[in-house]
């Protein structure tokens, strides 16, 4: 599943990283490093943990699971 | 038939043209149908795959937790959208409104965004750019290539440039257990961005981390063996560095050169337009149907005496796309300015730095709040005695506090807002290398006489 932080908005509360450890970590303090693309197992976890962040920092993809929306036309 | 209906018969079925098609491109195509836009939409880029995100690439990538190819960027809805991915454009002609791409093709639009980014500034000798083991990070494809190369177990990695994104590699590579140099021309890393007092923290940290931190030193050669590989650099003070990979982190260029004949008002600092990203042509007059949003866009900010500001930043590229959106589908009434205050994140060595406003624009700095041995503080940055910028390393929970100080034009120095007022907060001057927000020359030369017939042309630059 893909998933962005807003690492502008995010202020470090961790929560994430309590409910979701697999796929966003604290690295020292308060910097935050996360998987943007966690495997489907985790999925409940992130989701979790995207509804949990105070500062609805982590945006998860909506469409997923639906057509994949890129037709490439190289020539 | 009223404006009104102009505008709405464009929302049904007009046609719109995104030539860039990575993070402001995909947040303005979004932005677009969330509100409303039901014609047709057109995504051209030149990279191949769907819109994938670069803040990852110079730290979860190569640290090698995250595969180059896992940062996708997620969708917040469908865009309905054919994509025309892997051939640039290579120009813009503003009288029949077609973008031209380079395989020949034409794209005809109503209304079009700019959003072609910046890639990275290569070495300045091709040859040498082009030896094994020579890396520059903008895309996927280069942060793929640089992390095998620190799998693979370099001897030393060369790092020359000692801004954001140099500081955040080396700080990987100490990770990693890799050894590294750091080659910075400025005194001391971040000092382009943040000036020589937080830069001066910077080299204590990537010090005390165990990198070889060489600044006021200019390299001069990048040295290859018989097969090609890169194994030594040379210095302008006569030193040598022997390593096996070498990442040349020497900033960006913007992506406006297809834009040279345009009639646009581009240059080396991207494409003017007004707060509302709409371009501005070479006479300085605003367009109605081209829009510019994210790293190529340059626009004035009235909180900073109305300059035009050029930001490389992940949240600027996110809200001028959803401004641009905006103003693309809405009558002069009803557009908006984008006002909002620069916010900047970067992650190095265990440390969260933040940022918001310009601490560019600034004529003293001082630490307001924490400790700066401790690493945990937060440094005001102030212009004719008011506050314009703040920095905090592990401290970023107070940045809107600094953001209202901002917003209302507060007195510097600010007062600390915490009991832990640290020691020494005396305001030292902010010593940038250079006037980094001027513009670089004239650029342009202006005809005729009469008011009907006085125009602009563009001089080509000599770099
Ligand atoms: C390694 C790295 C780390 C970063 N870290 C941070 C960070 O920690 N914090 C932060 O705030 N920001 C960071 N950034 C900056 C952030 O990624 C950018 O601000 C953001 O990508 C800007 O998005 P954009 O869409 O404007 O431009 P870009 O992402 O540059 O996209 C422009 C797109 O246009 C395409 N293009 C160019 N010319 C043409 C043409 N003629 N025709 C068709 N397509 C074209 C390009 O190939 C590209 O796909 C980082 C950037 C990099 C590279
Ligand atoms: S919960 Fe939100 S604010 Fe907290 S660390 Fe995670 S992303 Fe950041």
């Amino acid at each position: 599943m893909k998933v962005v932080v807003d690492l502008s908005r995010c202020q470090g509360y961790a929560q994430c990283a309590f409910l979701a450890p697999d796929a966003f970590r604290m690295h020292g303090e308060e910097a935050l490093m996360y998987n943007p693309n966690p495997d489907d197992v985790q999925r409940e976890q992130v989701l979790r943990a995207a509804a949990a962040c105070p500062l609805q920092a982590i945006l998860v993809d909506q469409l997923e699971g639906r057509d994949a929306p890129v037709e490439a036309t190289p020539s | 038939m009223s404006s009104a209906d102009t505008l709405e018969a464009f929302k049904r079925d007009g046609r719109i043209v995104i030539v860039g098609a990575s993070l402001a491109g995909l947040r303005t195509a979004e932005a677009l149908r969330d509100k409303g836009f039901t014609g047709s939409l057109t995504m051209i880029g030149d990279e191949l795959g769907e819109p994938y995100d670069r803040p990852p690439l110079s730290k979860q990538v190569l640290t090698g937790w995250v595969p180059a190819d896992g940062t996708v960027l997620p969708r917040r809805r469908d865009i309905d959208a054919e994509w025309l991915l892997g051939v640039p454009a290579d120009g813009l002609d503003l009288a029949t409104n077609h973008v031209h791409l380079a395989d020949g093709r034409e794209v005809p639009f109503d209304r079009m965004l700019i959003s072609t980014g910046v890639r990275a500034r290569p070495w300045f000798v091709e040859a040498e750019a082009a030896l094994d083991g020579v890396f520059v990070v903008r895309t996927r494809e280069d942060a793929e290539g640089l992390q095998q190369a620190m799998a693979a177990g370099p001897s030393r990695v060369l790092i020359i440039g000692a801004g954001f994104t140099g500081s955040e590699i080396a700080s990987i590579c100490r990770e990693r257990d890799i050894a590294v140099t750091v080659a910075e021309l400025a005194p001391a890393p971040l000092v382009g961005g943040l000036g020589a007092m937080i830069g001066e923290v910077a080299a204590d940290i990537q010090r005390a981390h165990g990198v070889d931190l060489r600044c006021g030193v200019k390299v001069t050669q990048l040295e290859g063996d018989a097969q090609g590989h890169f194994r030594r650099a040379h210095f302008d003070d006569g030193s040598t560095v022997d390593a096996d990979v070498a990442v040349v982190a020497l900033g960006g260029i913007r992506n406006t050169e297809w834009l040279r004949d345009s009639g646009l008002a581009v240059g080396i600092w991207g494409v003017a337009c007004d707060a509302g990203c709409r371009a501005f042509d070479l006479n300085g007059l605003v367009t109605d149907d081209i829009f510019v949003a994210g790293d190529v866009a340059r626009c004035p900010n009235p909180i900073y005496e109305y300059r035009f500001i050029s930001l490389e930043h992940w949240a600027n590229a996110v809200e001028q796309a959803e401004i641009a959106a905006h103003n693309m589908l809405s009558a002069q009434a009803d557009r908006w300015p984008h006002l909002s205050i620069p916010t900047f994140w970067s992650i190095q060595f265990g440390i969260n730095i933040k940022s918001v406003g310009v601490p560019t624009f600034a004529d003293e700095v001082v630490v307001t709040q924490g400790s700066v041995p401790d690493h945990r503080f937060v440094a005001a940055y102030g212009y004719q005695g008011r506050v314009t910028a703040a920095v905090s390393f592990n401290n970023a929970k107070w940045l809107d506090h600094y953001r209202q100080l901002i917003e209302t034009a507060a007195p510097f120095p600010p007062p600390c807002p915490t009991p832990d007022t640290p020691a020494d907060a005396k305001p030292v001057p902010v010593d940038f290398p250079g006037p980094t927000l001027l513009a670089q020359g004239a650029t342009v030369v202006v005809t005729g006489h009469d008011p009907g017939e006085r125009r602009v042309t563009a001089m080509r630059q000599h770099r």
